[in-house]
């Protein structure tokens, strides 16, 4: 097709250019201006404005602790994902066909089931009738509380998420050239040599990749800590969930929310550009 | 009268020239191959002739109509694409078809045409299979076919063979060339392949850096090649380089100390000339009983010839013989060189 | 080192176990006979997925997911194909910048969309609006049908369309019986990608359904959070079900390894 008429990329993109600019770009306008304005909890949201929503949240402690606890709890998350969806995509790309297939299914697969599934299914692995506490009592050992812990929340989160840190490490592991490993183990370098100085230089993209997506998914899930972090177990998710819902203080709950999103920016554009720096200067561009 | 003509044809994209101020006339029947390197422009000429690529100056013209601007969909010619663009969704038949679909031809006429064009490239028993079935060359056949059907004034083809292995390549140029004749379409073709370029054209349009640099039938271009380029690209050459001499009205050139004839050349006494040699023109003799002596530093066994690379004062010369019943020389052999006097090409 | 030694394999083991533990044990205490949340050993009932098809909220949550995922996925389809081929075909400026914006709620927090919508919805009145639902989960699932056609039309041989052009057809012709057909199973794996995650969306979906338009995953989420019975084990393991048919079908007509991973 001739690419040179200049209008009819435009019109082809009209109808979604408008969802997205009507649905994505107004909404997100119009809350940032919501998180500056003035909330009565007798009469709601007023037309005036005000910062004191920001200055709440960085000021008080009850805040301070959920972004704290959020932000703990997803990079724990992305550190197990990280700890086992590597080692776990490695071993899956020496596999060889169908068992390579068959895994890489049953582990990628669940994405497809829906969030509250997933964590529905582990409160009843985690709760008292769970299977953990019964190997527990089995052995003697008490009562194990998991449910409504923080650990229960990132185990479920870790069972979500390790499928997005598979993919992009996976993805990687599938464009390396096999024999650049062979040439290394030719040359006389150990197994784990060339696991550490050739193949892992090349997946650090992946593994960029994937620790991006799982720290922003995690920071801002809300049915898992809903459903298994229990009624004192607050996320920022969960605290803006509440001040929407239930406090009907809705400036409050975007400027959270806005905060959220920032920092989650931030901390991938950060992330990124230490991680890049240091790739970019020994494999070049990739 | 010249069938389709190019005036002046030009194509900038941005500000660099990819195609400058082509002219060249095309007669009805005729087969024109375009041959040149890769960014030579050729693909982008070809791409014009058929309108996916926007002329920025000149003009075409097909029998006697200005198609410079027309919508490629109006231009009704037929087209073979290097990588064939058959339709994986439909079957060879209806591949075939597409065009006569197009033109509302109707179903029993358009059975009948689609029969006729797949038993010309021999493939009238496929007609139910899908692309991915069928070979390369199979494929290639079915994109012929399916050009031809339309019965198109011109005939394009992008490097059509380049996906083929060598063997195949060799038996589709015979047979491209056998069906062009028997169909008569003035055909325009575009390849970096020279052995293809001269064994299937009428003539050959070399180009290089989107000029035209010599057009002529494939016997004159080989055998007269107007620049070192050309000598050097079309068939293996010995290029040689010495200083025209005249003495006592003969004309010899002088490479490296030693005099050689020399045929009539317009270059002044003096000067410095480039000759060009075929390899196939050069005889080998005994040694000194020829016009200078060399020894042969490596050679190759190419089935029906043998290649010698041979150290002479001249340089270091390329001599194909055949293999015939002689007794074929020896690395570090001795052996005596010499070519009749117009077998040298002196480059203009 | 090409082979996995015992230890990998075990490993490997262990992950898998891992991840399908939660589905194994949701869909075995669906069919427990009793009230608690067990897995059953010795008897079998089918009496809570009964329960699930008497209980009213969930019949009518359930029906409202999948008219929602069904309009969503089409109506994303409709708009991702031409700007799929708008982003594929043309080069224009602000081409990176369209096609960042398209892929943009993969990384906008379902959380910071939610409240966002919630806030539009308010004021223009849409609260309740099941159309404005629709168009809301369209925002959500377009990046999955869009990078499926993007992948699609990249990966097709151009020079068809420009033999269909040569051949007399017109752009609209091209467009039905060559371009479209050729990315079919983009179009196609785009759709049943973007069904299964509008219908299993939740985050969202908790901002901007009323009670009148709530989705099934929202009301199982409620229906958790406020009593725990094995009624919600046996909606969780029609779910797993229905995802599973889903995913059959997807692997059958695309490959369901190259829509989860992208092509190789």
């Amino acid at each position: 097709m001739n690419p040179f008429k200049s209008n009819a990329p435009w019109l082809l993109s009209g109808p979604a250019i408008a969802l997205f600019v009507a649905l994505l770009l107004a909404p997100m306008l119009m809350t940032t201006i919501l998180s500056f304005n003035v909330f009565d909890y007798n009469t709601g949201i007023k037309n005036t404005y005000t910062l004191e929503h920001y200055i709440a949240v960085f000021t008080d402690d009850y805040y301070y602790e959920v972004f704290w606890r959020t932000f703990w709890i997803a990079a724990v998350t992305t550190g197990i994902c990280l700890a086992v969806g590597a080692p776990e995509a490695y071993i899956l790309s020496r596999m060889k066909t169908p068992w390579r297939s068959i895994f890489l299914l049953i582990v990628l697969a669940p994405l497809l089931v829906s969030v509250v599934v997933r964590a529905f299914g582990w409160s009843l692995l985690l709760g008292p009738r769970g299977i953990f506490n019964q190997i527990s009592l089995a052995l003697g050992m008490g009562n194990v509380k998991i449910l409504y812990t923080e650990w229960a929340v990132i185990i479920a989160l870790v069972h979500v998420m390790l499928p997005f840190m598979i993919i992009p490490i996976w993805t990687s592991l599938q464009k390396l050239d096999l024999g650049v490993e062979n040439a290394a183990l030719s040359l006389a370098a150990s197994p784990f040599t060339t696991l550490r100085r050739i193949v892992f230089p090349q997946v650090v993209p992946g593994i960029l990749s994937g620790s991006l997506i799982v720290f922003g998914l995690s920071a801002s899930a809300l049915a898992i800590p809903g459903l298994l972090g229990g009624r004192r177990l607050k996320m920022v998710a969960t605290v803006v969930y509440d001040e929407y819902l239930h406090e009907l203080n809705w400036p409050l709950g975007a400027t959270l929310a806005l905060i959220l999103l920032v920092a989650n920016l931030i901390v991938m554009l950060s992330y990124n550009k230490i991680l890049e720096r240091n790739y970019q200067k020994t494999m070049g561009v990739a | 009268m010249s069938f389709l003509t190019l005036t002046d044809v030009t194509k900038f994209y941005g500000a660099n020239c990819v195609v400058d101020k082509m002219n060249l006339s095309v007669e009805k029947g005729e087969f024109v191959t375009l041959l040149g390197p890769s960014g030579c422009g050729k693909t982008t000429t070809l791409q014009m002739i058929a309108g996916f690529a926007d002329v920025t100056e000149g003009q075409i013209t097909l029998d006697g109509n200005d198609i410079t601007h027309a919508k490629p969909n109006t231009r009704g010619l037929g087209i073979v694409f290097q990588s064939y663009a058959l339709f994986p969704h439909m079957t060879v038949e209806e591949n075939v078809g597409f065009g006569l679909e197009m033109r509302k031809v109707s179903q029993p006429a358009r059975a009948r045409q689609v029969a006729d064009a797949l038993a010309l490239v021999h493939l009238e028993d496929y007609a139910k299979r899908y692309p991915r079935e069928l070979s390369g060359g199979q494929r290639q056949r079915v994109a012929l076919s399916r050009a031809l059907v339309i019965e198109p004034p011109v005939l394009l083809l992008d490097e059509p063979l380049s996906n083929l292995d060598a063997k195949l390549r060799e038996e589709m140029q015979f047979e491209l060339r056998q069906i062009q004749r028997t169909v008569g379409t003035t055909t325009i073709m575009v390849t970096h392949d020279q052995t293809e370029a001269m064994s299937i054209s009428d003539r050959v349009v070399v180009m290089q850096a989107g000029k035209i640099t010599q057009i002529d039938q494939p016997y004159n271009l080989y055998e007269n090649p107007q620049t070192k380029f050309i000598s050097a690209f079309v068939g293996k050459a010995n290029l040689l380089q010495g200083e025209i001499v005249r003495h006592e009205n003969q004309l010899f050139i002088r490479i490296n100390g030693e005099y050689f004839a020399c045929p009539e050349t317009h270059l002044p006494q003096g000067s410095q000339a480039f000759v060009s040699l075929r390899p196939e023109k050069i005889k080998l003799t005994p040694l000194h009983e020829g016009l200078l002596n060399g020894r042969i530093a490596t050679r190759f066994f190419l089935g029906s010839q043998w290649l010698y690379q041979i150290e002479t004062k001249a340089g270091l010369l390329q001599v194909v013989s055949s293999n015939s019943d002689t007794e074929p020389l020896q690395e570090q052999q001795e052996t005596g060189l010499t070519w009749s006097t117009q077998s040298l090409r002196v480059l203009p | 080192m090409n082979k996995n030694g015992p230890l990998a394999l075990l490993f490997n083991g262990l992950v898998i176990s891992f991840m399908l533990a939660p589905l194994v044990v949701v869909c075995l205490v669906a069919f427990t006979p009793g009230n608690t949340l067990t897995v059953p050993t010795t008897e079998f009932s089918l009496r809570w997925f009964k329960a699930v098809f008497k209980h009213s909220d969930f019949v009518t949550a359930f029906w409202n997911s999948l008219w929602l995922a069904i309009a969503a996925a089409s109506l994303s389809t409709a708009i991702a194909i031409p700007s799929g081929l708008a982003i594929t075909r043309y080069q224009f400026r602000g081409r990176d910048a369209l096609n960042a914006l398209f892929l943009s709620p993969l990384i906008v927090p379902h959380l910071v969309l939610g409240v966002a919508l919630l806030r539009l919805f308010s004021l223009i009145g849409a609260t309740g609006s099941f159309v404005w639902l629709i168009l809301a989960h369209t925002l959500i699932v377009t990046p999955y049908v869009l990078r499926l056609i993007v992948a699609a039309s990249s990966g097709m041989d151009r020079h068809c369309e420009d033999a269909a052009l040569s051949l007399g057809a017109s752009r609209i012709t091209v467009f039905w019986r060559v371009t479209l057909p050729m990315i079919l199973p983009g179009v196609t794996g785009g759709w049943l990608l973007a069904f299964i995650n509008s219908f299993d969306e939740v985050t969202m979906s908790i901002f901007v359904t009323s009670p009148v338009t709530v989705t099934l995953p929202v009301r199982m989420y409620m229906y958790a959070t406020e009593s725990v019975d094995p009624l919600m084990a046996a909606v969780s393991a029609l779910m797993v079900a229905l995802t599973a048919g889903v995913m059959l079908i997807l692997d059958r007509l695309y490959g369901l390894d190259k829509i989860l991973v992208g092509e190789k």
